[in-house]
């Protein structure tokens, strides 16, 4: 029963073994063309005072004097040896600063996809079991206006709601002003990722619940259904019982190959929730034209979606034993 | 126990018309019995199934007189009727809580003819036979006293289609009442004690098996058994 996983396993590392190569080069390129220059940004407002001998030790001592090919090879020794490079805004190596921000980042992003799971797939079963009824409709309104809604927005609204009119919630950071997240308790912590985890939650929930609804409605429709219904089994308990079991298994792959549009959203929700994970870091080293840092995140984010996708076959795999022989 | 008498479905059409598939159909399965129902496709055989399970569609019109003394379940004709994400075992399971009943699905399996690994398989590692087979045993493990079995040999080969009729020929010597629903009129002669005739629908005759060429009254009747039963070579001869 394991010869599928097998497989699937050795079919991705070659998928891995060029896709990062090509990544690489793609990104390289990227940030080698973006306009910003990183010695602008670097001296900041003084930049006037700042002499062309000036520029040109900087650049030579930074090896930006390299032709691009030269730079590129460089970049690649270091990675091989474990050397992600230093971040120019955050003045720490790469590897320090994402080993430091990539807690908070996945926690959010954890917390944020099981909200938007256990949501998308209740709201799913149960416009399955009231289909062409109030609620099935309700819910799908519900689905489309949640997958129109921009992230940013949500957020304000989520904001203007609990943190400034109820006062029930932070409406900022990872801890309480004046502590760090360390020293705040786990109450407190968790009261901060709340609305940070809401807002991202939304960008998954939309097609989660119309995606389940499909699923459970085929299956409620199908001869198995009226097999069992003939023989006195009720509605509710088709799409809760059997049901969630045919929904179960391709909401989870669509979910888990959504985990790029997961970490996209946080970008967004970490910016407006000043929450200090790697999205808020790619704000601050985009602005920066802090080039190794932004490959350095490029690289880590392409890893994780990679290994979203490769748990979505697997869970689609485990959940339906039709697809373990294709 | 099982009596239907003058069983009609009709459906109302968009138009506000009446139509009537079905009409006139009475029929009886006691405790033991065999009994064979038979026509042509669109002959109304799946609506008697449907009207008897309760699971007609909304639209249609119920009407004539449906008797059930004990539990009836039915093994539906298409092998699709089994979840293809659940065990064997697990269907039979499920189909016997519905019933309120602790289920033996070990010794359905033997009654049955399938080996015990059966149960762990999904229903698309089963064969065709075994499906149909797995079918019956879902049906069987609500308790019931009385089981219908639509088109049970439908698309099996001859020795699978022989081997599920034995089955359902032994299972009412068993004592259970079965009412098989098929076009396979051979094959349900042989194993069937009567068998009702039905064409477009209204019933044309019952007839005892033994009747079976010879005493034949309707020529519909005695048309859909030399329709079935002509060999090659009568065939060549007729061309």
């Amino acid at each position: 029963m394991t010869g599928w996983l097998g497989r699937l396993l050795v079919e991705r590392l070659i998928r891995l073994a060029w896709l990062l190569p090509l990544a690489m080069a793609g990104l390289f390129t990227l940030v080698s063309l973006a306009p910003v220059d990183p010695i602008t940004s670097y001296v900041g407002a003084r930049v006037a005072e700042v002499g062309p001998d000036q520029r040109a030790a900087i650049a030579q001592a930074w090896g930006l004097d390299a032709p691009a090919p030269e730079r590129f090879a460089l970049w690649l020794g270091h990675i091989a040896r474990g050397d992600l490079g230093s971040s120019i805004t955050f003045n720490a190596p790469v590897a320090q600063v994402l080993a430091g921000r990539a807690g908070a980042s996945l926690t959010l992003i954890a917390l944020a996809f099981l909200m938007s799971f256990a949501v998308g797939l209740s709201l799913g079963l149960t416009a399955a079991a009231t289909r062409g009824r109030w609620p099935d409709r309700a819910i799908r309104g519900f689905a489309v206006v949640l997958t129109a809604s921009p992230g940013f927005w949500v957020a304000l609204l989520l904001i203007a709601l609990f943190a400034v009119g109820l006062g029930w919630l932070p409406s900022c950071c990872a801890a309480p002003p004046g502590l760090t997240a360390d020293e705040a308790d786990l109450a407190a912590r968790l009261r901060h990722l709340i609305l940070p985890a809401a807002t991202l939650s939304v960008v998954g929930t939309g097609p989660l619940i119309l995606h389940s609804r499909a699923r459970a409605a085929a299956f409620l429709e199908s001869p198995a259904a009226r097999h069992l219904a003939a023989h006195g089994a009720r509605p509710g308990w088709l799409a809760w019982r059997p049901g969630l079991r045919h929904a179960l298994g391709p909401a989870l792959a669509v979910h888990l190959a959504g985990t790029g549009e997961l970490i996209g959203g946080s970008v967004l929700a970490e910016t407006v929730f000043a929450w200090p994970g790697l999205g808020q870091a790619t704000v601050r080293a985009a602005l920066g034209a802090d080039a190794p840092l932004l490959l350095g995140i490029a690289l880590a984010t392409l890893v994780v979606v990679f290994l979203g996708n490769l748990a979505a076959d697997i869970a689609a795999r485990l959940l339906d034993p039709r697809l373990r022989q294709a | 126990m099982l009596r239907i008498e003058d069983l009609s479905v009709a459906f109302r059409q968009h138009d506000g018309r009446l139509t009537r598939p079905l009409a006139g159909v009475s029929l009886t399965v006691g405790p033991g019995d065999c009994a064979g129902l038979v026509g042509g496709s669109g002959a109304g055989k799946s609506l008697i199934a449907e009207a008897l399970t309760g699971t007609l569609p909304r639209n249609a019109e119920l009407s004539g007189r449906i008797e059930v003394s004990g539990r009836i379940a039915l093994a539906p004709q298409a092998v699709t009727a089994l979840d293809p994400l659940a065990r064997a075992g697990t269907q039979i399971a499920r189909l016997a809580r519905l019933a309120r009943r602790r289920a033996d699905p070990a010794a359905l399996m033997a009654r049955l003819g399938l080996p015990e690994a059966a149960l762990r398989a999904y229903p698309h590692e089963l064969s065709g036979g075994m499906a149909k087979r797995v079918l019956i045993a879902t049906a069987l493990a609500t308790g019931a006293g009385t089981l219908i079995a639509d088109e049970p040999t439908l698309g099996l080969d001859p020795e699978a289609a022989d081997r599920i009729m034995a089955l359902l020929g032994g299972l009412a010597a068993d004592g259970t009442g079965v009412l098989i629903i098929s076009h396979d009129l051979p094959r349900l002669v042989a194993t069937a004690t009567r068998v009702t005739v039905l064409c477009e629908g209204r019933p044309v005759e019952t007839a005892p098996a033994a009747a079976f060429p010879e005493g034949l009254t309707h020529p519909f009747t005695r048309a859909l058994w030399d329709a079935q039963t002509w060999t090659a070579t009568e065939w060549a001869e007729a061309c």
